[in-house]
C-alpha cells in the first residue's frame, strides 16, 4: 500500500476530533496562563502555550513515524514494548525526580517524561495481544471452567505490574485508569457480574462511610427479607439454596461495610481521607479548608460561566491563580468558566463523539487484536475523561489525572496522540488485512 | 470472541449517561446556582472606596477656618519585605529598630495591605521618601486630616471622628452612604452640614489576583464613579471678633454671641473655656477627647448654645413689651420703686416703661407682670390661664424653645408652663408670690446665650428676627438654608420696641452700664444696652448684658454672660463695649481696658492659682526681709 493511500484510510472523523481537542486544549492553556498586564502571543515559546504547541508539534512527527512503521510490529514487539516500560517505571523510582510528592518523572533536562503516561499504552497493546490469541478466553465455560480462571490472572497480572510500580511512586491518580480495562474485558466476555459487582463495591462504600454501621447492616438485613416475601408473594415458595445464597450475600455486604470503615480509619492517609468525606459530609467541608479550597475554587471558575461564559481570555478566576493546577488537571475549569455551559457542554459531546467513534472503529476491526487495542484506547479516554471532569465539578475525590488532549503536559498529549493514532494505522490496513 | 457483540452498546450508553450526567450537573452549577457568579466577583473584583476632600470652612471675610491636610499612612504587606538595611530605614522613620521589630511582629504575615505607622506628616514622608523605593513590600497611601489653623470657634466647628455603631445602624435604615471606619462630622458645622461638605464617595473596581496583586481594572472601568469633593461652606463668623470674643474670656466662665441683626447670621459664638480644636483631629482624638471630657470646667459644653442661664434683668426688655402690647401698662404709666415688694437700688423714682429699663427697676416688672397675670380679677383661674398665655408670648421671643440654629445640640432653655406649678406646689395651691421672680428673668426661667442675643437682634430690628445661623453660603450659592431666610416677628409693635430701645440707650449713658463701658473716642456710636444681675445663690452673682449697636441701622447684636463676675453694668458690659468696638470700628482704642478685661479671672482655678502666686512671692519677700534684718543685726 502507498504512503498515499495510508493518508486516505485514516479516519478523518476521528482526525477532525482530535484536531479539535487539541486546539481547544492550546486555547485554554493559553488563556489559563494569559497575563493581562504583559499579554504574549500564544506561540511565545516562554509561555506555556508556546511550550504545548512545540509538543504538538513533536506528536506529529510521532504520528509521522507510526504511520512509516509496519503496522504488523505493534502486536509483534507489545511485549516488547510492556517490558520496556515496566522497565522504566522501576527506574523512575531510583532516578526519577519528586515532584509533588510523587517521585513520577525522569527529568531529562530539557523536558520531563512521566512513564506512567505510557504504561496505558503498553498495557492496551499487551492485553490485545494476549486475549486475541487463540484459546484465550473470559468467557466462563462449562466444560473449562479453569481456561477462564487462567486467562483472568495473566490478563490481570499484566496489568497489576506496572498499576502496583505507580502506585509506590505513589500516583493513585493514574493507578485508577488501570480500571478501565474492566470495560475492555467486558467486551470480550467477561460475564456482567463483574461490571455490577465494582459498582456495587462502589455504592456500598460510599454508604459505609455516610450512614452508621450499624444502620446499615440492619438495612441490609430487611432488603433481604423484603426480598424473600416478594419471592414467595410471586413464586409461592422459596427454595433452601436461594435463602442460603441471599443470606450470604447479605453477610459479605456487611463484612465489606466493615471493612471499609477499619480501612478509612486505619489505612487512609489523613489528605486522602478528607479529599473523600469533603464530597460527603457537609461538616467535614467545613472543616476541611485545604482541600475545599481547591474545588471551591474550581466549583467557583466553571459556575461562574453562566450560560455563554465570559469570553475567551476573559475568565477572571483561572487567569488570576485562583484556580490550582489551572493548565493541568483543572483545565476544564478555564473552559467552564469562559465557554460557560454551551462551551463546555460542547467538550463533553466532542468526548462522546470521540470515544464513541473509536468503539465504531474497534468494531470493524477483523481481528482480535486491532479491536481489543481499540477498546483499551476507549475504555482509557474514557476513565480519563469521567474521573477527571468529576472532580473538577466536585462529584469526585480530587485525583490528578489530565484531561486529554486538553490538559497541559508533554507525556500526556503524546501518549493519547500515540494509543489513537496506532489505532487509526491498524484501522486503515483493515481491509488489506482482511484479503490476505 | 465473537466479531459481533451486542455490548458494544452497553459501551455507548455509559458514555452517553456519563456526558448527560455532566450536562446537568454543568447546568445546575452555571445556570441554576446564582451563588457562584457572586463568588468569582468577590474572589477576583475588589472595591476600593476613593473618600472625596471634604469641605473647606471659610469665614464671612474669606479667611479659611478648616482645611484638610495631607498625612501618609506608611502601609506594608508584610510578605513582600526584603529588609537589607534595616538601620537606614529605622533612622528615616526615626524609631528605634526594636521598635520597628515589635511593630513587625506585631503585624499579621500575609499579602494585604496593613498599616504600618499612621498618619505621617508632610515632614516625616519627606524623609522616608526617597529610600521607599528600596523597601520592597512598604508603600504610602495619602489620607487627610481636619486642620484649624486659627485654634478658635472649637465647639462651633466641631470636629470629625468615626462613624459608631448607633450613627451607622441609622444611616443603614435610611440612605445607607456609610460604612464602618468612615469619618463623619460629630458636631457642630462639621456635623450638621456633613451631607454637603463630605462630597460623594467615589468607587473603582480593581481586579487582583490570588495573591492580592492588583492586576488591572474590572471592566476597564465601566463602574468606576469618580468621588465628587465636598462642598465649601461660608461661615457668618467673623474671625477676628471671635478671636477677640475668646481672648477676652480668658479665665472666665461663660459666653458671648454676637449676631448681624439685619440677616441673623451670627458674627461670634464663643464659649468659655474652649479648647484647641486641632486637639480632636487625626490619631490624637480619643485620648485628648478623654482628658477634655473630664476637666471639671467641661471644655466641651458649648455655654453660648447649651446653657440654661437665668437672664436676669436682661428680661425686663420682654416684660415691658409684652405687658404693653397687651395694655396692661402704657408709655406712661408710673409705679413707684416699692422696695417692700421686691428688692432695687437706689435710682430716680417713680418710673415708666422706658426709665424702668433705664435704671432697671425690679418693682416696676414685679407691678408689669402682677397686672398680666390678674388681669381677669385677683383669681387662680385668672393667674392659671394668663400665665400661660404670658409664656406663649415669652415663647414667641425665641425663649423656652429651640430656636433651630444650624448646628446640634442646640439648648432649648425652659419657661415651665403652669401646670408645672401645680405639680410643684399642688393644684391650686400657688399664687403671684411663688412665680414674681420671673418678672425680672430670676427663678425657674432658663435662656442659652444664644436667645439672649437673639433678643438683642429683635430689639435692633423692633420686632422681629432671622434665626441666628451660622453658614451663610454653601457651595457656590452664596445663600443660607432656605429656613434662615425667613423674618420672624415677635408680636410687639415697633412704637412699643422704640421705647424700650430708648431706655436701652439711656441704661448705657447713664443708667445702669458702668463708666468703664463707654466709649471715649467714638462718642458718635449710639449704643442701647441692658444690664443683668443674676443672683446666684451659690456664689458671686453673675454678670450678664445685652446690647446692639448702632442704635439706628444696627451692624451688631450682641449677647455677654460671664458667670460669677457680679454686676453685669461692669464686666459683662466691658466686653460687649470691646466687641462692639473692634466690629465697627475695626480696632481698639482702648487697650488698657482690653488689658484688664483679660487680665481679670473669674474662675477658682485661675484665681487660685494667683492667689498662691502671689502668696509664695510674699513668702520669698518676707524671708530675704528677714535674712537682711539678721544681716543687719550682725
Amino acid at each position: 500500500m502507498s504512503r498515499r493511500s495510508i493518508v486516505a484510510n485514516l479516519d478523518a472523523v476521528t482526525i477532525f476530533l482530535y484536531l479539535a481537542l487539541v486546539t481547544l486544549g492550546i486555547l485554554s492553556i493559553y488563556s489559563a496562563v494569559y497575563d493581562v498586564k504583559a499579554p504574549q502571543p500564544i506561540y511565545n515559546l516562554s509561555i506555556y502555550s508556546g511550550k504545548q504547541i512545540l509538543r504538538l508539534a513533536f506528536a506529529v512527527i510521532l504520528v509521522i513515524g507510526i504511520m512509516l512503521i509496519d503496522y504488523k510490529l505493534f502486536e509483534a514487539f507489545a511485549y516488547v514494548f510492556y517490558a520496556l516500560i515496566v522497565l522504566l517505571l522501576v527506574l523512575v523510582l531510583i532516578v526519577g525526580v519528586k515532584i509533588g510528592g510523587a517521585r513520577s518523572w525522569f527529568d531529562l533536562g530539557f523536558m520531563r517524561l512521566q512513564p506512567a503516561e505510557f504504561a496505558k499504552l503498553a498495557c492496551s497493546l499487551a492485553i490485545a495481544k494476549y486475549l486475541s490469541q487463540s484459546g484465550v478466553s473470559l468467557k466462563i465455560q462449562r466444560k473449562n471452567v479453569g481456561a477462564f480462571f487462567k486467562t483472568a490472572l495473566i490478563a490481570l497480572t499484566i496489568l497489576a505490574v506496572p498499576a502496583l510500580l505507580i502506585l509506590l511512586q505513589p500516583d493513585a491518580g493514574s493507578m485508577l485508569i488501570f480500571v478501565s480495562f474492566l470495560l475492555v474485558f467486558y467486551r470480550e466476555g467477561l460475564h456482567s457480574i463483574f461490571l455490577f459487582l465494582p459498582l456495587d463495591a462502589g455504592i456500598f462504600f460510599v454508604l459505609a462511610l455516610v450512614v452508621p454501621i450499624a444502620y446499615l447492616s440492619f438495612a441490609v438485613l430487611v432488603l433481604a427479607a423484603l426480598f424473600f416475601g416478594i419471592y414467595y408473594f410471586l413464586r409461592g415458595k422459596i427454595t433452601r439454596r436461594l435463602v442460603m445464597s441471599i443470606i450470604l450475600i447479605a453477610l459479605v455486604h456487611i463484612a465489606y461495610a466493615f471493612s471499609v470503615n477499619f480501612i478509612f480509619e486505619n489505612v487512609l492517609k489523613p489528605h486522602q481521607k478528607e479529599r473523600i468525606m469533603i464530597l460527603l459530609d457537609e461538616e467535614v467541608d467545613k472543616r476541611a479548608r485545604g482541600s475545599r479550597y481547591n474545588l471551591q475554587q474550581s466549583k467557583i471558575a466553571i459556575g461562574s460561566g453562566g450560560l455563554t461564559g465570559k469570553g475567551f481570555l476573559q475568565g477572571t478566576q483561572t487567569k488570576y491563580d485562583f484556580v490550582p493546577e489551572q493548565r493541568t488537571d483543572f483545565i476544564f475549569c478555564t473552559i467552564g468558566e469562559e465557554g460557560g455551559w454551551i462551551g463546555s457542554s460542547l467538550l463533553i459531546l466532542l468526548y462522546i463523539g470521540l470515544m464513541s467513534r473509536v468503539i465504531i472503529i474497534a468494531e470493524r476491526q477483523p481481528d482480535g487484536f486491532a479491536r481489543i487495542y481499540g477498546y483499551g484506547v476507549a475504555s482509557i479516554l474514557f476513565f480519563h475523561f469521567t474521573l477527571n471532569i468529576s472532580m473538577t465539578m466536585g462529584l469526585f475525590p480530587v485525583v490528578g489525572i489530565p484531561l486529554p488532549f486538553i490538559s497541559y503536559g508533554g507525556s500526556s498529549l503524546w501518549s493519547f496522540t500515540i494509543l489513537i493514532f496506532i489505532l487509526l494505522k491498524l484501522d486503515a490496513h483493515r481491509n488489506r488485512l482482511f484479503a490476505g | 470472541m465473537e466479531v459481533r457483540s451486542n455490548r458494544q452498546f452497553t459501551m455507548y450508553g455509559l458514555f452517553i449517561i456519563v456526558g448527560l450526567v455532566f450536562i446537568v450537573q454543568l447546568f445546575k452549577l452555571q445556570i441554576l446556582e446564582d451563588s457562584y457568579k457572586a463568588a468569582a466577583e468577590s474572589n477576583a473584583v475588589h472595591k476600593e472606596i476613593i473618600h472625596p476632600h471634604r469641605g473647606l470652612i471659610y469665614d464671612r471675610n474669606g479667611k479659611l477656618l478648616v482645611y484638610n491636610e495631607p498625612v501618609y499612612d506608611l502601609m506594608v504587606i508584610t510578605r513582600e519585605v526584603e529588609m537589607e538595611d534595616t538601620l537606614r530605614f529605622c533612622e528615616a522613620l526615626n524609631i528605634t529598630k526594636e521598635t520597628f521589630e515589635e511593630r513587625m511582629n506585631r503585624l499579621l504575615r500575609n499579602f494585604t495591605g496593613q498599616v504600618f505607622i499612621p498618619q505621617l506628616s508632610k515632614l516625616e514622608y519627606a524623609q522616608i521618601q526617597d529610600i521607599l523605593f528600596d523597601y520592597p513590600g512598604f508603600y504610602v497611601v495619602p489620607r487627610t486630616i481636619r486642620v484649624y489653623p486659627h485654634r478658635s470657634l472649637a465647639n462651633t466647628l466641631g470636629y470629625i471622628g468615626e462613624i459608631n455603631a448607633t450613627q451607622l445602624k441609622k444611616n443603614r435604615e435610611s440612605e445607607k452612604y456609610y460604612e464602618q471606619g468612615d469619618l463623619v462630622g460629630q458636631s457642630g458645622i462639621e456635623a450638621s452640614y456633613e451631607p454637603y461638605i463630605r462630597g460623594e464617595k467615589g468607587v473603582k473596581y480593581i481586579v487582583k489576583n490570588k495573591y492580592n496583586q492588583e492586576v488591572g481594572a474590572f471592566r476597564d472601568g465601566a463602574l468606576d464613579k469618580k468621588a465628587i469633593p465636598g462642598k465649601k461652606l461660608v461661615a457668618s463668623i467673623d474671625l477676628e471678633l471671635q478671636q477677640l470674643a475668646e481672648q477676652l474670656l480668658t479665665h472666665k466662665i461663660g459666653g458671648i454671641v454676637a449676631i448681624e441683626p439685619s440677616t441673623g447670621e451670627i458674627l461670634t459664638l464663643a464659649s468659655a473655656p474652649s479648647y484647641d480644636p486641632n486637639l480632636l483631629t487625626g490619631n490624637k482624638l480619643s485620648v485628648n477627647f478623654r482628658s477634655l471630657i473630664v476637666d471639671e470646667y467641661k471644655p466641651l459644653f458649648n455655654r453660648a448654645l447649651q446653657s440654661r442661664y437665668p437672664p436676669g434683668s436682661t428680661f425686663k426688655t420682654v416684660q415691658a413689651l409684652i405687658g404693653l402690647q397687651a395694655g396692661v401698662i402704657t408709655p406712661k404709666y408710673q409705679f413707684p420703686c416699692a422696695r417692700n415688694l421686691v428688692k432695687c437700688h437706689w435710682h430716680p423714682n417713680p418710673t415708666n416703661a422706658r426709665t424702668s429699663i433705664q435704671h432697671s427697676c425690679n418693682p416696676f416688672y414685679y407691678n408689669a407682670f402682677r397686672r398680666f397675670v390678674y388681669k381677669d380679677g385677683d383669681s387662680f383661674d385668672s393667674l392659671y390661664y394668663n400665665y400661660d398665655v404670658w409664656r406663649e408670648r415669652v415663647l414667641q421671643f425665641g425663649f423656652g424653645r429651640k430656636l433651630g440654629v444650624d448646628i446640634a445640640n442646640e439648648g432649648a432653655g425652659s419657661i415651665p408652663k403652669a401646670a408645672f406649678f401645680n405639680k410643684a406646689y399642688g393644684e391650686g395651691r400657688w399664687n403671684y408670690s411663688n412665680i414674681y421672680s420671673l418678672s425680672i428673668g430670676q427663678g425657674e426661667m432658663g435662656v442659652t446665650l444664644l436667645q439672649l442675643g437673639n433678643l438683642a437682634a429683635t430689639l435692633a430690628n423692633r420686632g422681629f428676627y432671622y434665626i441666628p445661623h451660622l453658614i451663610k453660603g454653601i457651595g457656590e450659592q452664596s445663600k443660607p438654608l432656605p429656613e434662615y431666610q425667613k423674618k420672624h416677628y415677635v408680636g410687639a409693635s415697633k412704637r412699643y420696641f422704640n421705647i424700650i430701645t430708648n431706655g436701652m440707650e439711656a441704661a448705657f449713658k447713664n443708667g445702669t452700664v458702668g463708666p468703664l463701658a463707654q466709649m471715649p473716642y467714638n462718642k458718635d456710636i449710639v449704643i442701647c444696652a441692658k444690664t443683668g444681675t443674676v443672683q446666684n445663690p451659690h456664689g458671686e452673682d453673675h454678670s450678664t448684658f445685652i446690647a446692639f449697636a448702632p442704635k439706628d441701622n444696627p451692624k451688631i447684636a450682641i449677647s455677654v454672660y460671664v458667670e460669677n463676675a457680679g454686676f453685669g453694668g461692669i464686666w459683662a458690659a466691658n466686653i460687649a463695649s470691646l466687641m462692639i468696638e473692634q466690629y465697627l470700628t475695626d480696632t481698639i482704642q482702648r487697650p488698657a481696658l482690653l488689658k484688664q478685661v483679660v487680665d481679670k479671672a473669674f474662675t477658682k482655678r485661675e484665681i487660685l492659682r494667683r492667689e498662691a502666686i502671689r502668696k509664695a512671692a510674699q513668702a520669698r519677700a518676707d524671708s530675704l526681709k528677714a535674712l537682711l534684718v539678721r544681716k543687719e543685726d550682725e
